[in-house]
């Protein structure tokens, strides 16, 4: 289970604080340029699991494997590997920018001679190419949080965790973050947590949702959308029809009433009702007004998913 | 491990902190010193009777290292209380956690960076006392033994602070923690008034007592050694703990 495009590998981690099982058993695949969306409420684990990835906590069970290195035995061959920024940047804030991505460059390992370059190239795709010489306590939060960016990704490493990216940023610069990942997703995976379930649609391949500790999906998010295929067709008629007239339709599954003359069709599985219920609504003048895909946005398979986990 | 220490040194003097704890220090050292240096003119006619009699060394030199390391106790905790707990209260320790460092060598590249400072502290103090050598000869292996000496307790000190520093994340409480330390040890020479009791072994200012009189005993150096030894396993200890509880 170590092919050599598997970046991070995580078994069965497990983290306990005291009585508390904060993250039970999630075991976490992410292949070379590949972007994981990690997907939760507030305190489903996502950040103690990737506090347990990048080597800050110590697991109470399971192992991690970066490319290949074991993070438990050799941290520190591991660790030149990873670029992590924790949920809170992780900033000295009397230092320049420019100082303190030097400090991160030198500290991971960056050959001295490439340092000033390395540097160049993270304020230059985090957009601090203006900003070097200011102090960081200085910046505005949305800068100190390309800063810490910066630091994750100063040394180009294979993996990039980043915890919260976006919280606390503007519409604008959410948006340059989204394209700054995306572009990092071309030369190394990327983990990036979030609540924000948009950003995970705009930005990940995969998504592996958790909660309450657990992880209770893992997949792409086509998966996602189709394993609760629940969305159906909406339809709106002026010249209500009789209820049973739509549900005898070849591939109806059933059909909600929702008042005013718009219906929800559930279809089967791989079946596509809608030319039937074209062809149908001319035949006997519905007065068919509108025809949309009613798609299960994520939101709704999200709270789904986590309910029924806590209903369980 | 070395770029930690270069950032820790640096850390000290982009805020003022740095330059205000040299400055001080070296303004109370300067003033000790010229005290001295005025006691030294006014009884040297009369030493200059004696047979044997003290040189510029034992009257000037020694008695300003010797409160140079009382001066040095009180004012590493203040040096020292920043190291490890601002990083907990910043929540930086994850920016170092998460680079390629051994918790061993953010340990001593703490320590290191800290011991860079001081040492351009004892220099500075090393420094005054060579200027003597203008209007006089002065005992080089004496000098010697004091620089050392307060080299060693320098250490001692950074190393005690360190640690004290890792069981909190105020800065404020590591100081006060630290100094209480530093403190306590210095007083076992008071209360403790059987002069054989083994307690005495512990007294760091005691141990520097001997390098101030010029006496080089490995016991007091091995002594130095162990107690920052000991304090930096400890502090590596309790920081790789912090990762096992979270």
């Amino acid at each position: 289970m170590t092919g050599p495009d598997l970046t991070v590998f995580a078994e069965k981690l497990s983290r306990q604080y005291r009585a508390h099982a904060a993250v039970r058993d999630v075991t976490l695949e992410l292949r070379r340029g590949e972007i994981l969306g990690f997907l939760g409420p507030n305190g489903a684990g996502k950040s103690t699991t990737m506090r347990m990835l990048t080597g800050n906590l110590a697991p109470s069970a399971g192992s991690v494997r970066i490319c290949g290195i074991d993070l438990m035995a050799r941290p520190v061959a591991a660790k030149t590997q990873i670029g992590y920024l924790p949920e809170t940047p992780p900033l000295y804030r009397d230092l320049t920018v420019d100082e303190f991505l030097q400090l991160a460059a030198r500290l991971h390992r960056v050959a001295a001679a490439r340092v000033g370059q390395a540097v160049e190239r993270a304020k230059q795709r985090c957009g601090l190419s203006e900003t070097g010489r200011r102090i960081i306590a200085t910046l505005s939060k949305g800068y100190q949080q390309r800063v810490g960016i910066a630091q994750a990704i100063v040394h180009e490493p294979k993996v990039v965790i980043l915890d919260e990216p976006t919280v606390g940023l503007d519409p604008n610069q959410i948006r340059e973050t989204r394209e700054l990942i995306r572009e990092l997703g071309n030369s190394a995976s990327v983990i990036l947590s979030t609540h924000i379930l948009p950003e995970v649609e705009a930005v990940c391949d995969r998504v592996q949702i958790m909660h309450r500790g657990h992880a209770v999906f893992s997949g792409s998010i086509a998966n996602l959308k189709q394993l609760r295929s629940a969305g159906g067709i909406e339809i709106a008629l002026r010249a209500s029809p009789a209820h049973a007239d739509i549900a005898g339709l070849p591939g109806v599954a059933g059909v909600d009433d929702l008042g005013d003359g718009v219906f929800r069709i559930r279809h089967e599985p791989g079946s596509d009702p809608t030319d039937a219920i074209l062809a149908r609504a001319v035949e006997r003048q519905w007065g068919l007004f509108r025809l949309a895909s009613a798609e299960t946005s994520l939101e709704q398979v999200f709270s789904e998913l986590t309910q029924e986990d806590a209903a369980a | 491990m070395l770029a930690l220490a270069a950032k820790e040194l640096r850390a000290l003097f982009v805020a003022p902190l740095g330059w205000v704890v040299l400055a001080l220090l070296q303004l109370i050292l300067a003033w000790l010193f010229l005290a001295r240096l005025d006691v030294f003119l006014q009884i040297q006619p009369q030493l200059s009777h004696l047979p044997n009699a003290p040189g510029a060394t034992e009257i000037i030199v020694m008695p300003l290292f010797a409160s140079a390391a009382g001066v040095l106790l009180m004012t590493v905790p203040l040096l020292t209380m920043r190291s490890i707990a601002e990083e907990l209260r910043q929540h930086t320790m994850a920016f170092l956690l998460s680079s390629p460092l051994s918790m061993t060598a953010i340990v001593l590249g703490k320590f290191l960076g800290l011991m860079a400072f001081l040492l351009i502290v004892v220099a500075l103090a090393g420094a005054m006392s060579l200027t003597l050598f203008a209007g006089g000869t002065i005992d080089a292996g004496l000098l010697l033994a004091n620089l050392l000496g307060l080299v060693l307790l320098s250490a001692s000190f950074v190393a005690a602070g360190i640690y004290i520093s890792c069981l909190t994340a105020q800065p404020v409480v590591a100081a006060i923690g630290a100094l209480a330390l530093l403190v306590g040890l210095a007083l076992i020479d008071f209360s403790v008034t059987d002069p054989q009791s083994p307690l005495h072994v512990f007294s760091l200012l005691r141990h520097f007592g001997n390098f101030n009189k010029g006496v080089l005993d490995t016991a007091d150096i091995a002594f130095c050694l162990l107690f920052v030894i000991v304090f930096l396993v400890l502090a590596i200890r309790r920081l790789h703990g912090e990762r096992l509880r979270g």
